[in-house]
């Protein structure tokens, strides 16, 4: 049913921290490698080794430059399903197909009941959803579905493979409705923001913006390379030769 | 947005189909236009048969259109599904009617009553249809109050003029005809013009900053994720349009509007075949014109998700 629950037990969600994320991808490596035999595999990828290589895939990492009055930052900017309490995707969908889950807020497609229209990816303003042209159906996100309840996992790996992967711990996972959790006092601590707020979906996920800058941090720029003076002598003649 | 040609043949084909049937649908029902079979026969033909091109057509544009069937069911919360309800359910009180008015050659009584239920019909599948857009936050251009009117309107002039040509073809001309599809392609007209200056002085309050969610300053894209264009891009970045934008508003502007107008404008002075030929070309012209107008409609709009490319 793509009417939305009036309100969900929980809102498992993601959070990303913009400050320490270096744009390594590989949570966009191990989102494939997981999804892709996951929940809605395959994420099929088009022409891998030729000239117009096309596939799906649920994180994308972008780079940006960002330029302010402090001056000009390089932030890399992991984008996926933000799990919206408002997600028009689900409420245009036509035939079932996409749904909201009351027990904890994910929002997922059931593949068999898809019919292909997009429409739910013209809805969604932050391109969390891409079609699968092989299959014939729309795919995004699951949150991992298949790993955040697996008990066949150990504990500390039951979290998104996004998350489970990032080297600097920029991505965190957990129960962004309850605000004693670790995830919402940390988005409380650094002034997590959700995207495109005006737009009133309600995103689930929150980034936390790049800290100011300090005073303190170390110089790191290089000091300027002085010209080479000519050199007389044996030196100076092993020098003109060579650079005859 | 990308115009798929399915999609915009389907909303410009289900648009003439349905005006011209809901104006069948009053004025056949009511006797004004008089039970005929072979002009019925052939204007709800041709009626129903744009609905149902339209129709087939719009599965052309889906992943797995065996599945068609399935988008009858979400109608409480889906445009989409409520126009699949409507389209079909239409079709019952538009066959009713033609039976009545086409094939018993009645009108009057329960066949001017299907009539007005198949008009009723016509116009929420089309309102349907228009909400499909209007409803869709992410592209301005479309969320805005002018969509909806806009398919209503169009509808409404394209099956004037279709039904005008029809009429004249069967030497069956009233003298409010043309005049009633000459007023419509002018409001059409006047629409649509008001559509392009809002559209073009549209100032839309998301921008990459509120996209990232970085504040203050500019934010500018270094680097896509991918190196080719995905699906996203394919869908959602079509750029080729705007280029051509200006000329193709002239093309839409002299064909779909300037063109019917003038002729429509004729017919009155000239003698039947003439007249006749002059209402179908400013038929076939206004269809030419509506479908450059509905690509544009698709091509100028523009999706929140480009902002992450950088792309304007």
């Amino acid at each position: 049913m793509t009417c939305l629950p009036a309100r969900t037990e929980k809102k498992l969600g993601l959070v990303i921290d913009l400050d320490t994320c270096v744009g390594c991808q590989a949570c966009v490596t191990a989102c494939k490698e997981w999804n892709t035999g996951g929940h809605m595999a395959p994420l099929t990828d088009i022409d891998p080794y030729g000239g117009h290589v096309d596939g799906v895939w649920f994180n994308r990492v972008h780079s940006y430059e960002h330029t302010t009055e402090q001056g000009d930052r390089t932030v890399n900017f992991p984008r996926s399903c933000l799990h919206c309490e408002q997600p028009a995707c689900v409420t245009v969908c036509p035939t079932g197909a996409s749904y909201k889950r009351a027990s904890d807020g994910i929002v997922l497609v059931d593949e068999d009941k898809c019919i292909g229209c997009k429409l739910c990816s013209w809805a969604c303003p932050y391109g969390a959803r891409e079609f699968d042209t092989d299959v014939g159906v729309m795919k995004k996100c699951t949150l991992c579905v298949d790993r955040i309840y697996n008990d066949n996992l150990a504990e500390e790996d039951r979290v998104p493979a996004c998350v489970a992967a990032c080297p600097t711990s920029a991505r965190h996972f957990g129960d962004l409705g309850d605000p004693a959790s670790a995830i919402s006092q940390l988005v409380e601590e650094r002034g997590g923001v959700a995207l495109m707020p005006e737009l009133g979906y309600k995103p689930t996920n929150r980034y936390l913006p790049p800290r100011a800058r300090s005073e303190r941090a170390a110089k790191v720029d290089a000091a300027a390379l002085e010209p080479i003076k000519a050199e007389g002598g044996f030196l100076g003649w092993i020098d003109r030769m060579l650079s005859n | 947005m990308h115009p798929a040609f399915s999609v915009v043949f389907f909303t410009t084909a289900t648009g003439a189909g349905y005006g011209l049937l809901a104006l069948l649908g009053l004025l056949g029902g009511s006797g004004v236009i008089p039970a005929d079979f072979w002009f019925g026969l052939v204007g709800m033909g041709l009626a129903l048969g744009l609905i149902a091109a339209g129709l087939l057509s719009s599965t052309g544009h889906l992943g797995r259109p065996e599945r068609a069937w399935r988008a009858f069911s979400q109608w409480r919360s889906s445009w989409l599904s409520r126009e699949g309800v409507a389209s079909v359910a239409t079709f019952i009180p538009a066959g009713l009617f033609g039976i009545g008015w086409v094939l018993l050659g009645r009108s009057g009584g329960w066949v001017a009553i299907a009539g007005l239920l198949a008009a009723a019909g016509a116009v929420m599948t089309i309102c349907t249809t228009g909400m499909i857009y209007a409803s869709l936050k992410p592209i301005a251009q479309w969320h805005s109050r002018y969509t909806l009117p806009a398919y209503l309107i169009f509808a409404a002039m394209t099956g004037s003029v279709l039904a005008n040509a029809l009429l004249q073809g069967f030497k069956l001309g009233s003298t409010a005809m043309p005049i009633w599809a000459l007023l419509a392609t002018l409001a059409g007209w006047g629409w649509k013009l008001a559509t392009w200056r809002y559209n073009d002085r549209l100032e839309i309050p998301t921008t990459a900053n509120t996209a990232t969610g970085l504040a203050g300053g500019t934010v500018r894209s270094i680097e896509w994720p991918h190196t080719e264009e995905n699906y996203l891009l394919k869908e959602m970045g079509f750029r080729i349009a705007r280029k051509h934008s200006a000329k193709l508003r002239l093309i839409t502007q002299a064909l779909a509007f300037a063109t019917p107008v003038a002729l429509l404008a004729i017919v009155y002075f000239v003698p039947w075949p003439l007249g006749a030929i002059a209402s179908m070309l400013a038929a076939g012209a206004q269809f030419a014109g509506m479908l450059v107008e509905r690509w544009l409609f698709f091509a100028e709009a523009k999706h929140t998700v480009i902002l992450y490319y950088g792309r304007e």
